[in-house]
């Protein structure tokens, strides 16, 4: 599950200079072949480098794009700590150190943003990430295999649909004129909520929809963990007389600890991360005061008001508070178990 | 899995029949709360003005209507446009990105290749740090990239992730096909062509659709890159739709004006372009299924 340390176990370079260093150390050569040793290794891999030359040159344009398009972003950073004028540039634009996120601080719509951001993102984990568990778990007794790959496949479908689309599907349903959810209220005798510009059901919306969308995606993991618990371990739970239920929770779950805990960590980590793409799709100034999030009003400030500075002082103090979220839910499970992601 | 199913039947007692029955119940509910929505969008599409109106659940209408469909492909509707220019980006960026990814991984996938670590160290520090929403806006404004289809193009060529999967996967291949090309003297680009190309189709096959299916799905970059109505994607026509619908709304429930709006996109309007833009993900989705689940494991099992 460490897919996002994309390979870093193949990273440590033991080079055969280093090898034979460490050699001539043991058995104490003399320096003079060391070196000798040493500067035979360089001209083969020099030789080697020329003889491959053609490798390098197909590198050539992925490498451009990785530098224009992952790097520069990455130095368009220090917008955040100047003075942006877009014509001169960040090193023409004058320093003003941490001025925007002072500013940031004392703007009493933070405050608002702050709250928004991290009460509907720990809401989605409280409830979205128990969420995929449970289906998997109810899945995994569903003995009609039709069934359940039926079931499966139309869960992972809105996986796939952009929150474009999911939006106009969800403010369509919520419609208290033509939507389910207002026809429901009204067979109940009450008065169906306008949900879409209600401060007080708009983030249990957002809540419920994000699971809709995830939680069929979300069991595939466990799946696949259920599929790889040894089949002796309820065989002889059978034995001693367990009923599903008793090996559901002594067994099954016990087994998913590992995974659970690895998805748990990086959904900690990703806490400043209220759903960017859901909210701006489906929020509206009524409900600003309850949805508005750190990640839409960069977006508002910096590209509809072109204040370039401010916004990317304000993407920047997310992004390093999700890295200290991130280590930090690391250090404590860490602490308290065997697991973690590094 | 399949064990379990048998010690199941050692146990049919009343109550695990009854909970099992509850799991049943509510997993086809469950299913529902997917499905309905959807075939609700579809019978909107090709509704009249008075069907749509109508409070309640829907599994069937009456009177089948092309007009929706007529609009999203009117002068005004724009569909055929945007439709177009959704399959360019998704054809061309899918062609660009998959090239860029096994131009990189293949000298990457060369173990005697000099500097490869610091290359993969390169591509491995993109997966860490990102520049954010504004700096990447503000690069692309100022490589005057602004209302250019490069833009949605340029910045999903290169992902360090596609790349390190697909250099895995050419570490597999034997290097026997390779060294009797070289003996051969063929040049490197050659045998990338002739030799890797053809034996890697399951990575490229797998790495073309998460592509796809991302510019597909991708719709932010358009709403800010592109100004002009003749590059509008679908995403984006679909998105200004149905805010246009909300404002009005909007509008209505503070000032109580319905009859002021006739000329309102309709939501069968909206309805028959949510059909279109989702219309080629279904079409492909036993495909996007497997090739997704795969991609699931391939990033896991590498770590």
């Amino acid at each position: 599950m460490q897919s996002l340390n994309g390979g870093g176990g193949r990273l440590t370079p033991i080079s055969a200079r280093e090898d034979a260093r460490e050699y001539a150390d043991v058995i104490a050569r003399p320096a003079r072949i060391q070196q000798a040793y040493e500067s035979a290794l360089r001209n083969e891999k020099w030789r080697r480098a020329k003889r491959m030359y053609a490798l390098y040159l197909l590198f050539l344009a992925p490498l451009a794009i990785l530098i224009i398009f992952r790097y520069v972003p990455i130095y368009g950073i220090g917008i955040a700590f100047v003075d942006y004028r877009y014509a001169k540039g960040i090193l023409g634009s004058p320093w003003n150190s941490f001025d925007h996120f002072r500013q940031l601080f004392e703007n009493p719509y933070f405050a608002r943003l702050f709250r928004n951001t991290v009460i509907i993102s720990v809401l989605k984990l409280v409830f979205g990430f128990p969420a995929p568990i449970i289906l998997a778990l109810i899945l995994n007794e569903v003995q009609s295999s039709a069934f359940k790959r039926t079931v499966q496949t139309i869960s992972y479908l809105p996986h796939f649909l952009s929150w474009v689309v999911l939006s106009g599907i969800i403010i369509e349903m919520l419609s208290p004129q033509r939507g389910v959810v207002g026809y429901i209220y009204t067979l109940l005798g009450m008065e169906a909520p306008v949900i879409m510009y209600s401060q007080g059901l708009f983030r249990p919306m957002l809540v419920v929809t994000a699971m809709w969308q995830g939680v069929g995606w979300g069991t595939i993991v466990y799946l696949a963990a259920i599929a790889g618990i040894n089949p002796e371990l309820y065989e002889s739970a059978t034995v001693d007389g367990a009923n599903r239920l008793q090996m559901a929770v002594r067994i099954t779950v016990p087994s998913l600890i590992p995974v659970i805990v690895v998805l748990f960590i990086l959904n900690v980590g990703g806490i400043m991360e209220a759903g960017f793409d859901q909210i701006l799709n489906l929020y509206n100034p009524l409900v600003f005061e309850v949805a508005d999030i750190i990640d839409t009003f960069v977006y508002r400030r910096g590209i509809l008001e072109r204040q370039y500075d401010y916004a990317t002082a304000v993407g920047l103090f997310k992004s390093v508070l999700n890295v200290g979220l991130l280590v930090g839910a690391n250090m404590i499970i860490r602490r308290f178990s065997e697991y973690g992601i590094w | 899995m399949a064990s379990g199913r048998a010690f199941h039947a050692l146990h049919p007692s009343f109550g695990s029949r009854l909970s099992r029955g509850c799991m049943y119940v509510f997993l086809t509910l469950f299913a529902l709360s997917i499905v309905y929505p959807f075939w609700v969008t579809l019978l909107t599409s090709f509704s009249t003005v008075e069907e749509v109106t109508s409070l309640g659940f829907k599994f069937w209408i009456s009177e089948w209507s092309f007009g929706a469909y007529q609009f999203a492909f009117s002068e005004y509707g724009n569909a055929q446009v945007a439709y177009y220019n959704s399959m360019y980006r998704t054809v061309v960026g899918t062609l660009v990105a998959v090239a860029m990814t096994l131009l990189a991984a293949y000298p990457l996938a060369k173990r005697n290749l000099p500097a490869r670590n610091l290359l993969t160290i390169v591509l491995l520090i993109t997966l860490f740090f990102a520049g954010g929403l504004v700096p990447n806006y503000l690069l692309i404004r100022r490589l005057g990239l602004i209302d250019t289809r490069w833009a949605l193009i340029l910045p999903l060529a290169v992902n360090g992730f596609y790349i390190i999967i697909a250099r895995n996967f050419l570490m597999t291949i034997d290097p026997a096909y390779e060294d009797a090309a070289l003996v051969d003297g063929a040049g490197y680009p050659s045998i990338l062509a002739r030799i890797i190309v053809p034996l890697s189709k399951p990575i490229i096959a797998t790495l073309a659709l998460w592509t796809a299916v991302a510019h597909w799905n991708s719709w932010f970059d358009a709403l800010i890159y592109i100004r002009s109505e003749r590059k509008i994607v679908l995403q984006t026509l679909l998105r200004r739709m149905i805010q246009q619908i909300q404002e009005a709304l909007l509008g209505v429930d503070r000032f109580r004006a319905i009859e002021d709006l006739p000329t309102l996109p309709t939501e069968a309007a909206q309805a028959a372009l949510t059909i279109l833009t989702i219309g080629p993900i279904v079409l492909l989705y036993p495909f996007l299924q497997k090739y997704f689940i795969k991609g699931i494991f391939i990033g896991s099992l590498k770590g």
